[in-house]
This record gives structure tokens, C-alpha cells and sequence, in this order.
């Protein structure tokens, strides 16, 4: 805490809060504003020069950079976790410019901001969520111009979204879309829900929190205001499934949470745990075990 | 024979008046007129730079003419103008009751999907959402136009420049349009695979009905295909009439000149 405080003391000679001026964070407002006005909808905002490249959450820094404040409590997950070298990244970026407390804790968090995961606890209606999309547009691959897929959204014209899915059930006999899976906002805009899984997708259904989504690279922020009906696109004879696993967590034993392989040795061995390491240890802690243990490098049958 | 709409049989599918585009102070096509009925082909003819192209662009919404209207009788029989139309009810025409067979299939087909989903594509922009229907219609025209049914999942990529256009015409027929614009839907293929392909537009147009506007340079596709033509030169439309009296008896001296210059094997 008190480095915290004292590399915010630093800090605050040389930055503006969170970075950005506060023009910028006002015109990133009015954006936000507008993308929560009409769920779904990309909104175009000037996205600034971030000191990280493209790609690392440049969209995602700008919308927390303009919604946070100095009583926030900041999470940040990269896959699910709170570890890993993005998340690490960015939380320091916010502990450094904006000297705000942060925490690994769901529960806890004002803000969460992340990359490819929604969090496996229920997020409340006190909580902010802010993804990271590298590729807003949901028909681009389909429709390479811009002009094109903006005159789409304003008339409703999606039958090509159902193209990629028709492709692939023909190409794989199921739809393989497994990550950034289209959906339909309050029956209006299709979106991309940026690359979570889809297995993520029915948490965007109605959820308690608002979520921002961010692209800087492609300077865009659409939202999904609380409460809102968020549908993953389907055929009626090919409905919308969730990825389904077929052991629980290995070391803390949960069902029906998203699992990530983690490959053990180089003999093919390899575990699957929970990605999202806040809600892992909480079942832990809370006396859960999975089949490999507390300690999957020290569980029988390993050497 | 067709027995749709017989009530409005005699009246106009499309009312084309003093249609003009101007693009700058050169003329594209000036002052054309023509109304053109149910199941009725029209060809416009003329050498190339002499308007054909401009004009049937305008006809399909895909360029504003400068002046003028073209109206169209649309399902509920009602008679509206294009132009005064929303683009979202242009937009929907356009994929419904109309369909547009491009010279290059690379510019009217989806190069990176499948054959399937090319085909299907319109029937899910009208709401179809059920899988195996779309794919049984699909499988269905493409054996109308005699693209083999194992050939469903590949890429137009794969297919020859004839299987192309014949795929190009299958996904515009899946919904039933009433009325299809052509431009040069023949040019680039060779002679067999050009009679072939004129047989099988010809048995189509016959079998459903369909109105068609085909823009082509070669007067024996339009002798072959189209009940009326239209011969345009620098903009203007010079000569019309029934194609067999056109053809065989031209009046004006650049359609003489035109009729006379087709090369005799």
C-alpha cells in the first residue's frame, strides 16, 4: 500500500488522472453515452496514441481511463485470470497513473476490465465491465467494406451473419464458431461480443452490470446498458450450444465453469482448471479439491 | 403456361420514362422510355461505351439517373417509383422480388463462401433460419442448373467460369423474383458452354415466368432469348420493336450496320 501510494505521488506530477486529458476522457464519454443509448451500436470515437501497442487493450484502456475514479476498485483479467502478462500490464498502467486500489476479487471490483472472459460469478448492477475488441465489426470477414456493413446495421440486413454460420454446419456438420459468436442486442443490432468464448455468451443475457466494450485500433465502443437481451444467433434445427467439458476443474473440482488445458509434461499430460483464477481459489480456499489436489505437480501419478 | 397475377397480365411490370444520366456534361444514357410486361425478355443491344450498361444500372437502383422515373408494380400491385422508395425497400427488392446476373460471377457471387450458402444466402436475408431447408433448396437449384449435388460445399473458386454463372443465376432465382437484370450474362464463356447456358436461361425464363432486361452485345443472344429489343447508340435508343423484325429487317443504319457485322462461321 504505501508503494502504492508513493508511486502515485510520483505518478501525479506527470500524468493527468488515468492518463488521459480530460477532454479526451470527456469526448470518450460522450461515445460511451451514445453506445448506451442504442445497445449494440458501434459508436466511432477518436481513439488516442496509448503507450501500448494495438492489440494489447488500447480500446479497453481508453473506456476504463474514462469511467474510473479515484474511489474505483479496479480488477483485470486476461483470459480469466489475474496474473497473466496483459493483466499485470494494465493494472500496474492504472496503479501508476491513477494510483486507485485494485483487487483479484470479483466481489470486490467496481471495475472490471478483460480480455476474452466474463467472470464466473454473477457481476452485480455496482459493477462495470469493459472488454478489450480487436475487431469490432461482427460482418467483416463476410464484407470487407466499411460502407457497406454501417448501411447493413441501419437496415437491418443480417442474413450474411447466418452465412458464416450456414458455413459452418456444412464444413463441420456443427456450428464451429467457438469464441467472438455473434449475437443480437435488444433485438436490433447484431454484435460482436469481442473474442470470449461462447460459453460466455448467456452471461451477456440480462446482466446486472453494465458492459463497455472498447476497440482502439479500430476506434469503436458500442455497450450493453443492465438488464438488456443479448441472443447468440442460431438455426432453429442447429440451436446455440455452450462448450461443453467433460471433466471438472483439476484442482478445485468445478462443474460448468469455463476450463482452460494446461499440457503438465512432455509426455502428454495435461490437466484442466478453471480460467478464471479469482473464482478458482475462492473454491479452493472454500475447501474444494479437484481430482489432481492441491498441487497438480505433486498429485499421484505424477513424476 | 403461368397463370400468376392474371389480373394485372396486361399491365406494366416496370414504366421506364425519359430516363437520363448524365455524368458531367457526357451523356450515359439519354431520354429512355419503355414499359415492360410480366414474363416478357428485353434486350438492349448497341456496341460497347453506347449506354447499355448505364442504363440497366439505373434501372436497378445500383445508379440515381439524373432525370426521369422507373416504376415498378411490386406484389401488392402497386405501381412506385424506385427513387422515391426508402433505400431499406430499394434494398429489399433488390433481394426479393429482383435479381442481377453480373458479366464477372466474381462481382455477383460471394468468392469465399460455399456454393451452398451462395445459393442460401437470400433465403436468410428474408428470415429463413431453419438449416435443412435452406439446404435442401439449395441442393435443389443447383440441380436446376445442373450443378452436380456433391459440389455444394465448395468454393465458387473451384467451379469453371460457366459453373460460375450458373450459380450467379441460381442464387438469384432461389426467391422467386419476378424480374432479373442481365449484363452480358454470357460474355468471357465459350460457344458450347454459351449455348448451354443460353438453353438453360431460356427453359428458366419459360418455366417461371420471369421478366428479364438483358444487356448484351452479341445479337444472337438476344435474337435467341428476348421477345423485344432496344438498340442504343451514344446514350439514345435509336430503333425498337419485336427482336425478329429488328434483327431482320433494321431500319436504322447503325442497326443495319450492326446486324450486318455479325461474322457468319
Amino acid at each position: 500500500m504505501t508503494q502504492t501510494a508513493k508511486t502515485q505521488d510520483i505518478s501525479s506530477q506527470h500524468y493527468n488522472f488515468a492518463y488521459l486529458d480530460e477532454q479526451t476522457k470527456r469526448m470518450i464519454r460522450r461515445a460511451i453515452l451514445k453506445g448506451i443509448a442504442v445497445p449494440g451500436y458501434q459508436v466511432p470515437f477518436a481513439a488516442r496514441e496509448m503507450p501500448m501497442p494495438y492489440g494489447w487493450g488500447t480500446g479497453g484502456v481508453q473506456v476504463t481511463a474514462a469511467v474510473i475514479g479515484k474511489q474505483d476498485c479496479l480488477k483485470m483479467i486476461d483470459q480469466g485470470s489475474d496474473d497473466t502478462t496483459n493483466a499485470v500490464a494494465l493494472r500496474t498502467f492504472f496503479v501508476k497513473t491513477t494510483g486507485v486500489e485494485t483487487t483479484t476479487k470479483t466481489k470486490e471490483a467496481s471495475i472490471i476490465q478483460t480480455r476474452h472472459r466474463i467472470p464466473e460469478e454473477a457481476l452485480t448492477e455496482n459493477q462495470v465491465l469493459v472488454y478489450q475488441v480487436p475487431i469490432p465489426e461482427p460482418l467483416r470477414f463476410l464484407e470487407p467494406r466499411e460502407t457497406e456493413t454501417r448501411k447493413m446495421h441501419a437496415l437491418e440486413e443480417y442474413g450474411l451473419m447466418h452465412v458464416k454460420l450456414y458455413e459452418d454446419i456444412a464444413k463441420y456438420g456443427h456450428i464451429a464458431t467457438a469464441y467472438a459468436y455473434p449475437v443480437m442486442v435488444q433485438d436490433r443490432y447484431v454484435m460482436d461480443p469481442s473474442p470470449t468464448p461462447k460459453f460466455d455468451n448467456p452471461k451477456m443475457d440480462q446482466m446486472e452490470a453494465l458492459q463497455l466494450f472498447g476497440a482502439g485500433r479500430e476506434k469503436r465502443i458500442y455497450a450493453i446498458p443492465p438488464h438488456t437481451k443479448v441472443v447468440s444467433l442460431d438455426f432453429e434445427d442447429h440451436p446455440f450450444e455452450v462448450n461443453q467439458f467433460e471433466e471438472p476443474c483439476a484442482i478445485c473440482g468445478a462443474e460448468g465453469a469455463y476450463l482452460d488445458e494446461v499440457i503438465l509434461d512432455d509426455h502428454g499430460k495435461r490437466m484442466f482448471v478453471c480460467s478464471d483464477s479469482d473464482f478458482c481459489e475462492d473454491r479452493r480456499a472454500a475447501g474444494h479439491v479437484g481430482h489432481l489436489g492441491t498441487n497438480p505437480l505433486e498429485a499421484e501419478g505424477n513424476d | 403456361m403461368s397463370a400468376v397475377n392474371q389480373g394485372t397480365e396486361d399491365l406494366p411490370l416496370l414504366q421506364v420514362s425519359n430516363t437520363t444520366k448524365l455524368y458531367g456534361g457526357r451523356i450515359g444514357c439519354k431520354d429512355v422510355s419503355f414499359d415492360l410486361y410480366p414474363g416478357e425478355v428485353l434486350a438492349i443491344v448497341g456496341e460497347s461505351g453506347s449506354g447499355k450498361t448505364t442504363l440497366l444500372n439505373c434501372l436497378a437502383t445500383r445508379l440515381t439517373p439524373t432525370s426521369g422515373s422507373v416504376s415498378y408494380r411490386n406484389r401488392m400491385d402497386q405501381m412506385r417509383n424506385l427513387y422515391e422508395m426508402s433505400e431499406a425497400e430499394r434494398r429489399m427488392l433488390m433481394r426479393t422480388d429482383w435479381g442481377f446476373v453480373h458479366q464477372h460471377p466474381a462481382d455477383g457471387l460471394r468468392m469465399t463462401v460455399s456454393a451452398g450458402a451462395n445459393v442460401g444466402e437470400r433465403l436468410m436475408a428474408v428470415g429463413a433460419r431453419n438449416y435443412g431447408n435452406i439446404r435442401d433448396t439449395a441442393t435443389d437449384w443447383l440441380g436446376r442448373v445442373e450443378i452436380a449435388e456433391d459440389r455444394i460445399d465448395d468454393d465458387p473458386r473451384a467451379f469453371s467460369g460457366g459453373m460460375r454463372q450458373r450459380l450467379q443465376i441460381a442464387r438469384n432465382l432461389v426467391t422467386s423474383p419476378r424480374l432479373i437484370f442481365m449484363d452480358e450474362p454470357t460474355g468471357g464463356l465459350d460457344v458450347s458452354v454459351q449455348a448451354r447456358l443460353l438453353d438453360l436461361l431460356r427453359g428458366l425464363v419459360a418455366d417461371l415466368g420471369l421478366s428479364v432486361i438483358i444487356v448484351t452485345h452479341d445479337l444472337a443472344v438476344a435474337r435467341l432469348l428476348s421477345h423485344r429489343i432496344l438498340v442504343m447508340r451514344h446514350g439514345h435508343v435509336i430503333e425498337s420493336g419485336l427482336t425478329d423484325q429488328v434483327l431482320d429487317d433494321p431500319q436504322q443504319s447503325y442497326t443495319q450496320l450492326l446486324v450486318s457485322s455479325i461474322l457468319q462461321p
